[in-house]
């Protein structure tokens, strides 16, 4: 249990942070002291303090990335005392509160370390490498205006239910900073079997699961060996069961791509 | 003087869209990959409109200052999307969303555009069911729905407690489909910092890199933007933290006309602040309001009491007393005025007085803790994370934050500027929600602009254009929109002064919720107009930009961004002093009933205030838009 909200005792903490000044260039750990801090303060408002301190010294603050700062646009991304998004289970980084921490504590942050996640300068990495695994086939294809009505397709409960569990994902790039192979299998089935549960997705199924696991592997993306660190990072706690139904869905495919017939006619009924 | 013509189609008000889309000229399918279209902005308004125009045949260029699409705002969208689907079979219809939509907006919205919204919102559901967007379904596995504030139908479509993130991923993976066929090509890491004018039509902009500093100049055909809305002049607010009203802002400066600034919505449920450092406030959804009661205590000795102390009869459950009709749903001005007003009378709970009860003990003796779990799980562990506190236990303590921007540029029925190229979707234009927004309609505004009407009325400007005109970005008109950019970004990197760009916006956040917050008066307006200007002049003379202008610098980022809220702060001020009345969310304390409700003045303000940039240092010039009412009479708001 957390200390309580009206708990008003200040904190003091020091924070060693990732300095890197550019892509490609080296980075190193620089100590800050954070004074007297409000518990009730989240981690990123104690950057945004710490931040204008900095500032006021004339030096350039530690650049981090954040936005949404509720734990939904996946933006924030700070490795905290070696975890991903920090010691909390099922958060974000940005959703992380000062009260997790003890006066006195000396709290190291770093941007997510992954191959496939290049640093841009001290906390930012680039994950752009994720967006190229949903545009080789992240999508149901359904042009505008062509859609039949909506209640037309009844889903079963259970299976709209579990899709959402894996829709959930918001894309921080958590799961690959945990794995030790810098693995992107968690986000890649994540949306593979989200997609895969509707009959919406049925026709590009095998499509879908042999693109996007294709581009992940060519993203530089390593291995699952089944450790399940992702999951355990994952501030929507995502299971790792979808990567074992992806892992089916692959095999499905990967051997129907083989035998599958197909059509002589490519161009259909152009008139 | 801007010519401001509705270009709202005649006939019956349910034939308008069909007579329209039957009239408007077309652009050929083989003509249309001649035609280069910006979008600026990839929230559900830009992801949609992107998707479908590349669909369609266009080249879609379109410009994120997110490293990701899927990053927008829209992401952080709770509660829902309003459809007229009746698939609860309890009266709905067009008519009915039209007329819940135009109430709600307090009669300051455009008919036409209003009643379009309604009938493409049904197409909306089909669209993104189709690209599985994971709706909440009943065990049958139809959609299920909920209901949101000013309506007395169950019309909202959901996916648990993240509809905003369903739907944007969906407008996000149709988005990425074009990308990964090649027909969008997209600049993420890029902000838009100038419209580019040619000849009178917008032709392009000037885009920062904000990765590597370089200023790049992208021509087209045409431009839209779909950037959002302005809240975050706030500076405490619902909105993501990047939120920012540069674009439409610059936009204004080269001529295009804003509409009624001081429109701003507050949402009657967000958790309280809790110190100085605080960098946002979170929102409760609404849909909260569907099984938790409001309450505060009836005595001002009872405000500290344990709230689980406090007796029924002791309890003041002021929504459902005030409007018995409507009762915890009556829509999100009145409730935040509510609010205040219980505050202000001294019954507000919580240490700093500002907060009302949002209880659910009644709801978890009717569904048990899991009933309740089940439709509101994260929103109660977002609660517990904030605060600490389980709101299965003890009630949520809640208070009105800014949340929305009603105002916004103005566009016509094509959702065209007054300069001609330049369209504006979802957040950023003005048209749909009048003064007051409902609950889970911009959703369903951005996803109709962007699939199902900006498709279409693009067209009947780009038929017009003879392909291949775009002016090249080496013309005059790029060079010196660069060069003002560049200009500014000096500046800003020179003054190195004393204070951080989180003190300028912290203290703008401030004047403007004092004098132009829930509750506005003549005399606090004045203040204001007279310290912005003030703000402005200490802003430019002592703020501290660290670094330079050719790398990654979030302090230059925020330093431009804050300069233009400033700017934009005073024209809210100054829209808000000029509306002699109150409507929706825009309430002046001189015109109001006795019971404190909203007193319009429908002669002498029935009209779209649409502000025109003159000049640096020059007073902007109003344009007035008269609003006519065909079909619906403007009367009363009554949620009694
Ligand atoms: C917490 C919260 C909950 C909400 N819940 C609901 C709800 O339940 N139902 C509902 O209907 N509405 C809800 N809303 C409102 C709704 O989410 C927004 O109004 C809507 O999503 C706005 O969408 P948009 O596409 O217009 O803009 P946004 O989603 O704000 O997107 C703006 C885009 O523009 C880009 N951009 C902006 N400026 C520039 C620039 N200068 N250069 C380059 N790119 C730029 C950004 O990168 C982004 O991609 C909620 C809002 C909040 C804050
Ligand atoms: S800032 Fe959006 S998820 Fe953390």
């Amino acid at each position: 249990m957390v200390a309580s909200s009206t708990s008003k005792s200040s904190l003091s903490v020091t924070l060693r942070v990732w300095r890197q000044a550019g892509p490609n260039q080296p980075g190193k750990f620089v100590d800050y002291a954070a004074k007297d801090l409000n518990p009730d303060m989240s981690f990123l408002e104690m950057l945004d303090v710490v931040n204008d301190d900095i500032t006021t010294k004339g030096e350039e603050p530690i650049a981090f990335a954040h936005d949404c700062r509720e734990g939904i646009c996946g933006t924030c991304s700070c490795t905290i005392n070696g975890k991903p998004h920090g010691p909390g289970r099922g958060i974000a980084t940005c959703q992380l509160y000062m009260r997790s921490f003890h006066d006195g504590d000396l709290i190291v942050v770093e941007p997510f370390r992954a191959r496939s996640f290049p640093v841009i300068k001290d906390l930012i990495t680039d994950r752009s490498a994720f967006d190229k695994i949903m545009q080789a086939g992240g999508f149901i294809t359904v042009r505008t205006g062509a859609a039949p009505d909506a209640n037309s397709i009844p889903v079963p409960k259970h299976d709209a239910d579990l899709a959402m569990d894996a829709a959930a994902c918001i894309g921080c790039g958590a799961c690959v900073a945990a794995c030790r192979n810098a693995s992107a299998m968690l986000f890649v089935s994540a949306k593979v079997s989200q997609l895969g549960l509707f009959p919406q997705g049925q026709p590009e199924r095998d499509k879908r699961v042999l693109a996007m696991v294709s581009t992940m592997d060519a993203m530089g993306f390593g291995n699952c060996t089944n450790q399940y660190e992702c999951s355990a990072a994952c501030p929507k706690t995502i299971s790792h069961d979808f990567i074992a139904r992806m892992n089916r869905d692959y095999l499905k495919a990967s051997f129907r791509s083989v035998f599958k017939p197909v059509s002589n006619s490519t161009g259909g009924g152009a008139a | 003087m801007a010519k401001l013509e509705s270009k709202v189609p005649s006939g019956p008000l349910a034939d308008k869209w069909r007579k329209h889309k039957a009239d408007i000229k077309l652009v050929n399918p083989a003509n249309k990959r001649k035609y280069d279209i910006i979008v600026v902005g990839a929230g559900l308004a830009g992801s949609s409109s992107a998707a479908t125009l590349a669909e369609l045949g266009y080249k879609v260029k379109s410009f994120v200052f997110h490293d990701s699409p899927r990053r927008a705002h829209s992401i952080a969208a709770q509660g829902g999307i309003n459809a007229a689907k009746n698939y609860q079979n309890d009266g709905d219809s067009v008519y009915r969303l039209f007329y819940d939509t135009i109430k709600g907006g307090d009669y300051r919205s455009r008919e036409a555009n209003v009643h379009r919204l309604a009938e493409v919102s049904v197409n909306i559901i089909d669209q993104c069911a189709a690209q599985g967007v994971p709706f909440a379904r009943e065990y049958g596995g139809l959609l299920a729905n909920r209901s949101f504030g000013g309506a007395q139908v169950s019309r909202t479509f959901y996916a648990r407690g993240q509809t905003g993130q369903q739907l944007l991923l969906g407008a996000y993976s149709a988005l990425s489909r074009m990308v990964g066929a090649g027909a969008v090509e997209l600049h993420t890491n890029s902000e838009m910092l100038d419209l580019v004018i040619v000849n009178g039509h917008a032709k392009g902009i000037i885009v920062r890199n904000l990765l590597t500093g370089a200023i790049e100049r992208h021509a087209a055909d045409a431009v839209i933007l779909a950037t959002g809305g302005y809240g975050n002049v706030y500076n405490l607010s619902t909105y993501a933290r990047q939120s920012n009203a540069t674009a439409i802002w610059r936009a204004y400066k080269r001529g295009a006309c804003l509409a009624n600034p001081c429109y701003t919505q507050i949402h009657p449920t967000c958790i309280p602040v809790s110190g100085d450092y605080q960098s946002k406030l979170t929102l409760m959804s609404e849909s909260l309001r569907n099984d938790g009661r409001i309450w505060v205590p009836k005595k001002k000795e009872d405000r500290l009491k344990e709230p689980n102390a406090i007796s029924e009869g002791d309890r003041d459950y002021y929504l459902e007393r005030m409007y018995p009709a409507f009762g915890n749903l009556c829509p999100r001005d009145i409730a935040s005025r509510a609010a205040k007003r219980v505050c202000d009378e001294g019954r507000g709970v919580g240490e700093s007085g500002l907060g009302v009860y949002l209880d659910f003990s009644d709801a978890i003796r009717r569904l048990g803790e899991n009933g309740v779990r089940e439709r509101y799980g994260n929103l109660f562990d977002i609660y517990h994370e904030i605060t600490a506190e389980s709101a299965y236990q003890v009630p949520m303590r809640i208070y009105p934050a800014i949340h929305y921007t009603m105002g916004g540029l103005w566009v016509d029925y094509n959702l065209m500027s007054n300069v001609p190229g330049l369209f504006v979707l979802g957040e950023a234009n003005f048209s749909d929600h009048g003064a007051n927004r409902l609950g889970a309609s911009a959703l369903m505004q951005g996803l109709a602009d962007g699939y199902f009407v900006i498709p279409y009325t693009i067209g009947d400007y780009l038929a017009g254009q003879k392909p291949g005109s775009r002016p090249s970005p080496d013309a005059p008109e790029f060079k010196a929109a660069e060069e003002s950019i560049l200009g500014v970004t000096k500046r800003l990197l020179s003054t190195k002064g004393r204070e951080p760009v989180s003190h300028f916006h912290k203290r703008l956040g401030k004047l403007m919720w004092e004098h132009c917050g829930m509750a506005r008066t003549a005399s606090g307006l004045r203040q204001a107009l007279k310290e912005l200007p003030q703000l402005r002049e200490e802003f430019w003379a002592t703020v501290n930009v660290p670094g330079s202008g050719d790398t990654l610098n979030q302090s230059l980022e925020k330093a431009g961004r804050v300069a233009d809220f400033i700017e934009l702060g005073e024209l809210l001020c100054l829209d808000a002093l000029t509306r002699e009345e109150s409507c929706g969310g825009h309430f002046r304390e001189e015109h109001q009933y006795p019971d404190g409700e909203c007193k319009r003045d429908d002669e002498n303000f029935g009209h779209v205030a649409a502000w025109e940039f003159q000049g640096e240092g020059k007073a902007p010039l109003l344009n007035k838009e008269p609003l006519n009412y065909e079909t619906v009479k403007m009367s009363l708001r009554n949620y009694k």
